[in-house]
This record gives C-alpha cells, structure tokens and sequence, in this order.
C-alpha cells in the first residue's frame, strides 16, 4: 500500500507586477520512503517515492522536476516564473503507483 | 556545433577535473546524460552547506546563468551524488517561461561526497558543476 499523497501547499507571492521573475515554493506531506531501509524483522521496506512533480500555469506546463529516493521526506520544491499576466497554477505530484495529488493556486498580476 | 575555445579544449569529453575521483557508478551517470556534447565548466551553480549535521535534510540550490528566452534557455539540471545508494538525486525541466534557471530542495545524503549538476542548453551545450558536501549524520541509514 502506498503511503497517502498527503496535503499539498504553494506559496504564489503577492503584489507582483508584470515581467517579476517570482519564486513558487511548494511543499507536500510523504515519507519518500527509499526502498533502502529494512523493518525490525530484516525486511526491505518497498520503495514508495512521488516520481514527479510538474507546474501548469493557465494549462501550459512550466516546469516539471523528477525525484528520486534522495529527495527528503515531505518534498520542498521551489523554482521560478515570469509573472506577464494574471492566471492560475495547476500543480501535479504523483507517486510511483501512479497517484497523484492536485493543487490550484491563482497568480494575481497587478 | 560547438565551438571549442582554448577555455573549453579538452581530450576527453568530461573537464578532467570535474572527473577526477568520481566513481565509475557516477562517470557512467554523467556519460549517460552527456553523450557526445562536449561539457564545460563554469555559468551554472550548486549551492549545499558546506557541512550538513543532517544528511537526512540537506537544503540543494542550483542555478544557471540564461537569458531564458525561446532561442537561448537551459532545458534541465541533473543533480548527482557521488556516494548516495543511487547515483540520481532529481532532474529539473525548465522552459522560458520560468524566466530564470534556479530551482532548490532537500535531499538525503548517505556520506560526505561530491554533488555533481549537469545543465542542458537549447544550444545543445552542457555545463557541469561540483561541490562537496561533508555529512555529520548520515541520512541513507535505516
């Protein structure tokens, strides 16, 4: 069983003006568990990692990161955009069963 | 094509300073991700803690100097780590719609070792960076 994919969280700056190069920062809840550790009775605990993240904005992907098992537990993620216009963040983590968690943040361009 | 200036000239594909004593595990991984594009130095960055007491949660930064825009962006940053269990730490895909090629998050390192991150150009060009990391507490255990 794959552990749940957790709450999803962005940070969108506000008071952002058109052209600003801004920072997203995204944060999700799961163990990135590595496929490398053993439980008390010797077994390896299965690999259970999110694979993926990528950014949409207004439908168009913009950034897409893959992960591996060295990602720490509870993944922070942080990358850029140029702020032109006004619109919305879809963005997509999904794990190695294939599951993913969704989060919408609107860009308000002033 | 690339052009080789005096700076970038090299018999190897890899800068042998940016192959020297890296394992065989990591120079297949950079090969892999190279090909025949000839890499240079320099124009992209690696940022970790110099010491990190906790290899569990080791804050990783990286950016590369582009203009970001249709015709001249950096496509991906590919971070390596020399001694982790898996070669592979994460792969980050830009487009000019992210203004700027810098991305950062936190990753597990097992050991004190060398980070390597290999940077995509839409030119076809290739830029490596190399920084050691010494880990107090190792973050691979378990």
């Amino acid at each position: 069983m794959p552990a749940p994919m957790g709450t999803p969280r962005a940070r969108i700056p506000t008071g952002v003006k058109a052209g600003d190069v801004i920072e997203i920062r995204t944060l999700i809840t799961h163990p990135m568990e590595t496929g490398q550790r053993r439980d008390a009775a010797g077994a390896v605990i299965p690999r259970d990692i999110i694979r993926s993240f990528a950014a949409r904005f207004d439908g168009e992907e913009v950034f897409r990161m893959e992960l591996h098992a060295a990602v720490s537990a509870n993944p922070f993620i942080a990358f850029p955009f140029r702020a032109d216009r006004s619109g919305r963040f879809e963005f997509v983590w999904t794990n190695d069963a294939g599951e993913s968690a969704r989060l919408a943040a609107d860009l308000r361009v002033g | 094509m690339i052009a080789l200036t005096a700076a970038t000239a090299m018999l190897s594909v890899l800068p042998a300073r940016a192959e020297e004593a890296l394992r065989p595990r990591t120079r297949a991984a950079v090969q892999g991700i190279v090909g025949d594009r000839t890499v240079r130095e320099g124009g992209i960055t690696l940022r970790l803690p110099a010491i990190a007491e906790n290899g569990n949660s080791v804050p990783l930064a990286i950016s590369v100097d582009s203009p970001m825009t249709e015709s001249d962006h950096v496509t991906a940053v590919h971070v390596l780590a020399d001694a982790n269990p898996l070669a592979e730490v994460a792969t980050f895909r830009f487009t000019p719609a992210c203004g700027r090629a810098e991305a950062s998050t936190r990753i597990r390192l097992g050991e004190t070792q060398d980070l390597v991150a290999i940077a995509e150009l839409s030119d076809g060009s290739v830029r490596l960076a190399r920084q050691e990391v010494k880990v107090t507490i190792g973050g691979c255990g378990g």
